[in-house]
């Protein structure tokens, strides 16, 4: 129904801006993405033409599956680790009659407003040897090995403890809100039906979650893959002992910025949105396949 | 406008008369044997409620002990001499108040970051741009959203598909083309480099669309059009403030985003009296790297504005976060 009183000009100016943004710092980079993926360049002055050669050298780089493999296992441990625990405290602060909720959720939310860069930073703290908060305090508490080398040999598992510490109460606030939203009437009309607190759980509120809590996990996996602030920051600007915290956006700065081959650098990020969608694809068949059970 | 805030009470139990089953009236027309309706809690469930409710508790107390306990010993330690730093994980044990030495804090590290190493500059760049970025990007996302929402013009169908479309390009495929056309037009190590390809998130437009499709009336705007308003007017002096909320939670993410930002300045910027704070303390970390007092000093000037800007505006921010995800 269109308006005949609607200025005729004025969506176009409330829109330019956007539309302007997108075109030069989204729609030109990304053809340049591809333009570039075919290229070797010497920093962003100088360039040759080299094809297929970046894709061919990169499904041969020792590196860049190494950062594929560290970049599943951060993602697993989102995944696994992370999102339970999330789903976990939800839970709990979903029971009725609870008093401080909001100061609950304030506090787990809290770590999800410091900047990566920083946590960083209190992470090489806290993951030091022999003299780091973490393993000085399970020392204390359980006779824990001081020496535990976290930043040595065990930089992924340090990687995921840090995350987990930045991310749950994020997580937990989706999660809460869509346990809130779960009709009372659903909740109650099972009870009244005889159903136990785990059928209520099973048959009720886990479906009534499903679509919130299937955007969380897409959303964890998006991010988990383009991990990169993180390890790169805390491992003093590198992929660490052996590269044990190398990620596959570290591998595209490091190649695109360091070694300056920006070509390379967009064939990796090429790879990486083909990997991101197709899990988007698999993500969405899942869903649909859910839904069509359910219904 | 779903309420995060929602809590709800269970109806007593005890509040039902056992011979007046609700569900006789209310569901069937069948009276329904009595024992399948509401329970009268017996002493023992009241006492595993009880239990249950203690263990939620301990849980969650526990829980927040771990949360708050680095942003402990960073405070501490931001105050912490040097020397002491690893005498204790907290503060420095002594004769004083609570067996703590309270005289050997110091406030030193602060001193050297402003006086000797131009922290005060690193921490006016990052206020510049969080605030010039989440103020610019405010207004014109808050624009494009409402014009899709409710406005008619032709292309709006290509617009909704450039947002979408933008929302599904990872952001790491962009960073090295975007290096290769910020160098070309000569925006490197500049403040209008970092500002501008961040002044209009396709995700903000997103977020404004649903806001007005779901928050302005359509009657509202037809009947200010047809007192004569002009689009501008409607916008800033109708649609504005209808959306407060959302343009609230959106400036506080935006802010917070601009704030974190490390790989944007890392890349962008060149000269050292450019550099916000997240670029500021990562060179911190490389230079300085065993002060540690100095490190956390640094890292807790970093944060501190934004959580207490977080503990001011909270209830809207989680409101507008939690808004595009759960269907309302």
């Amino acid at each position: 129904m269109t308006s005949r009183l609607q200025c005729r000009w004025s969506p176009y100016v409330f829109v330019a801006p956007f539309v302007l943004v997108f075109c030069v710092f989204t729609l030109y980079p990304l053809l340049q993405s591809v333009r570039l993926s075919t290229m070797q360049t010497f920093g962003p002055r100088s360039e040759t033409f080299v094809g297929a050669r970046n894709f061919q050298y990169l499904l041969g780089d020792p590196l860049f599956w190494k950062a594929v493999r560290n970049t599943c296992v951060f993602a697993a441990g989102s995944l696994f680790v992370q999102l339970p625990c999330s789903l976990g405290l939800a839970m709990l602060l979903n029971r009725p009659n609870l008093r401080g909720r909001a100061i609950f959720r304030l506090i787990f939310f809290a770590p999800s407003l410091v900047g990566l860069v920083f946590v960083a930073i209190i992470a090489a703290l806290v993951f030091e040897k022999h003299t780091g908060l973490l393993n000085v305090a399970l020392h204390d508490a359980v006779g824990f090995d001081i020496d535990f080398p976290w930043l040595d040999r065990y930089v992924m598992p340090a990687i995921i403890l840090a995350a987990l510490w930045v991310y749950v109460g994020f997580n937990m606030v989706y999660f809460l809100a869509a346990l809130q939203n779960v009709s009372r009437d659903l909740v109650e009309a099972a009870m009244i039906d005889g159903a136990s607190k785990w059928e209520q759980f099973k048959n009720v509120t886990i479906p009534a979650i499903r679509p919130v809590a299937s955007f969380i996990v897409l959303m964890s996996l998006i991010g988990s893959f383009q991990l990169f602030e993180l390890p790169y920051v805390l491992l003093n600007n590198g992929g660490g002992p052996d590269n044990q915290g190398l990620t596959i956006v570290m591998y595209l700065y490091q190649t695109g910025f360091q070694t300056g081959d920006l070509g390379y650098a967009s064939a990796i990020g090429w790879v990486l949105a083909i990997a991101l969608a197709a899990m988007a694809f698999v993500h969405r068949r899942l869903s649909r396949n859910e839904e069509a059970e359910a219904a | 406008m779903n309420t995060v805030e929602a809590t709800h009470t269970t109806a007593r139990v005890t509040d039902v008369e056992p011979n007046a089953n609700p569900l006789a009236t209310q569901l069937s027309p069948l009276p329904v044997p009595p024992m399948l309706g509401p329970k009268r809690p017996r002493l023992g469930m009241r006492r595993r409620n009880a239990i249950g409710t203690a263990i939620v508790y301990a849980v969650l107390i526990v829980a927040a002990a771990l949360t708050l306990v680095p942003f402990a010993y960073l405070i501490c330690s931001a105050f912490k001499l040097n020397a002491d730093f690893f005498g204790s994980i907290f503060l420095p044990k002594g004769d004083g108040f609570l067996g703590i030495a309270w005289n050997k804090l110091t406030t030193s590290h602060f001193g050297r970051l402003f006086e000797q190493l131009a922290f005060g500059r690193n921490l006016v760049n990052s206020l510049f741009l969080a605030s010039v970025t989440s103020v610019g990007a405010t207004l014109c996302c808050a624009a494009g959203g409402y014009a899709l929402a409710k406005q008619q013009f032709r292309g709006r169908g290509l617009v909704l598909a450039m947002v979408l479309g933008s929302l599904i390009v990872p952001g790491a495929l962009l960073i090295a083309p975007s290096y290769d056309l910020l160098f070309h037009l000569r925006l490197l190590d500049s403040y209008t480099g970092l500002i501008l390809p961040a002044i209009a998130p396709a995700f903000g437009v997103f977020l404004f669309r649903q806001a007005a499709m779901s928050g302005v009336p359509n009657a509202l705007i037809e009947a200010a059009r047809i007192d004569g308003c002009g689009e501008f007017r409607i916008f800033f002096g109708i649609v504005l403030p209808m959306l407060k909320p959302m343009v609230g939670a959106f400036l506080l993410i935006t802010y917070l985003g601009a704030w974190n930002n490390f790989i944007g300045p890392q890349i962008v910027l060149q000269s050292e009296s450019r550099f916000p704070l997240s670029v500021a303390v990562a060179q911190l970390k490389g230079t300085y790297g065993q002060d540690y007092g100095l490190l956390m000093a640094g890292t807790l000037v970093s944060i501190l504005p934004v959580l207490a800007l977080f503990l001011m505006l909270q209830r809207d921010f989680i409101a507008g976060l939690t808004s595009g995800a759960v269907k309302g």
